[in-house]
């Protein structure tokens, strides 16, 4: 990935190589906060906010700190530590200053800090071998997609709720095939 | 509660795979080929025992308010053993696991154990809760892994069951893992009704 252009980096991470519907991260959420459309857009965007953040600190904490000191095996434990610390810096930091985007997001954040998307972003930035630029748009496309997914699939829960469903599928069944069919329709992009 | 009941509690009854519904994006990600369902599922059982001993050892010198983090740098520690013993042996297998490997870290399952389980009870019990935890996720990818290598790839562990052109790529692309894992969950569900239905 690390010889794409910018651009196509961007379209890939929120097509192609969509996070939740290619590389299964963030699956948890997807399932979990996609009740309706306005819960899945403020999930989306607190994402968006906490991913990009968390890729602006770990690749420098991995490049000048972890790797002249040859310390790469704890990338790890550092990342998980620097994700934690940095939702709670941020909600402090959000209580604080702004309260209107606080209060949008507030319940989503501490959410953030399990969700495997953020730690696999930041680690897929690393191990894709990717440059500062390229990683930024990757994490900040790859968020947009899982923001896509979550908005999308929202509206249809939206309407399998009016829906009449086989008992044994409601709930999280009837989600996973509703995503499976999402995935199919998400692999047409691949075309591109 | 019996040694026997905290293993098969977490074998069927409360399955993390197909009841709780803890740990979905490594089920749906490395259930490509049974053998990858195997080595997921042998390195979450490993962190998953090792970190509930640890913890449940540890339990009363951790303080409350800052457990949460403890318990994450005790899990990332075994993470971290895993991912290496991995690479160093079985390197085919860990390359494509990929970064499943550490993302064990934020699997719900692990953590969910250590607070709800490990914090509160003896190093035994734990360690028997853990094995049980564990093996059920084996399980649960197993199951998965089975569907999706038969249909999709017309083999099981490698051995080719069905003949050559029958096979339905789809499942082992990215779709197939949503679906069967929606019809496999539907299918435990109507079990699981029914025992109930008829005692």
């Amino acid at each position: 990935m690390a010889e794409m252009s910018i651009v196509s980096i961007l379209v890939a991470s929120i097509l192609t190589l969509n996070v939740v519907f290619a590389r299964f991260l963030g699956i948890c959420p997807y399932l979990g906060v996609s009740k309706n459309i306005s819960t899945a857009f403020g999930m989306s965007s607190a994402v968006l906010f906490v991913m990009t953040l968390c890729t602006a600190i770990t690749y420098p904490v991995h490049h000048l700190v972890l790797v002249p000191l040859k310390m790469e095996y704890l990338r790890t434990i550092s990342f998980i530590l620097v994700i934690a610390a940095l939702v709670q810096l941020v909600e402090i930091v959000m209580k604080k200053t702004t309260r209107g985007l606080y209060n949008a997001l507030g319940i989503f954040l501490p959410l953030i800090t399990t969700n495997c998307a953020i730690l696999g972003i930041a680690i897929l930035n690393i191990t894709e071998g990717l440059g500062y630029l390229q990683a930024l748009v990757f994490t900040a496309g790859s968020a947009i997609g899982f923001g896509v997914a979550l908005c999308i699939f929202a509206g249809i829960r939206e309407q399998l709720a009016v829906r009449r469903i086989p008992k044994v599928l409601e709930g999280a069944p009837i989600g996973l095939i509703t995503a499976g069919i999402l995935a199919l329709a998400f692999m047409g992009f691949a075309g591109l | 509660m019996s040694g026997i009941s905290e293993i098969t509690r977490g074998l069927w009854k409360e399955n993390p795979v197909f009841r709780l519904l803890l740990g979905m994006c490594p089920t749906l990600a490395t259930t490509t080929s049974c053998n990858f369902a195997v080595g997921m599922g042998l390195s979450a059982l490993f962190v998953l025992v090792a970190s509930n001993v640890a913890v449940a050892a540890l339990r009363n010198v951790i303080p409350g308010k800052t457990r949460l983090p403890c318990f994450i740098v005790l899990i990332a520690t075994f993470v971290t053993i895993v991912d290496l013993v991995l690479n160093a042996y079985v390197h085919n297998i860990h390359k494509a696991l990929g970064i499943f490997i550490p993302l064990i870290v934020v699997n719900c399952i692990i953590l969910g154990r250590a607070e709800a389980f490990a914090s509160k009870r003896p190093v035994w019990d734990s360690f028997l809760d853990g094995l049980g935890m564990g093996l059920g996720f084996t399980f649960g990818l197993v199951c998965l892994a089975t569907v999706r290598e038969v249909l999709g790839n017309g083999t099981w562990f490698g051995f080719p069951v069905t003949p050559e052109g029958y096979q339905i790529l789809v499942f082992v692309l990215p779709p197939g893992a949503f679906i069967s894992l929606g019809f496999l969950i539907g299918a435990m569900n109507g079990i699981e009704n029914w025992r109930k239905a008829h005692g």
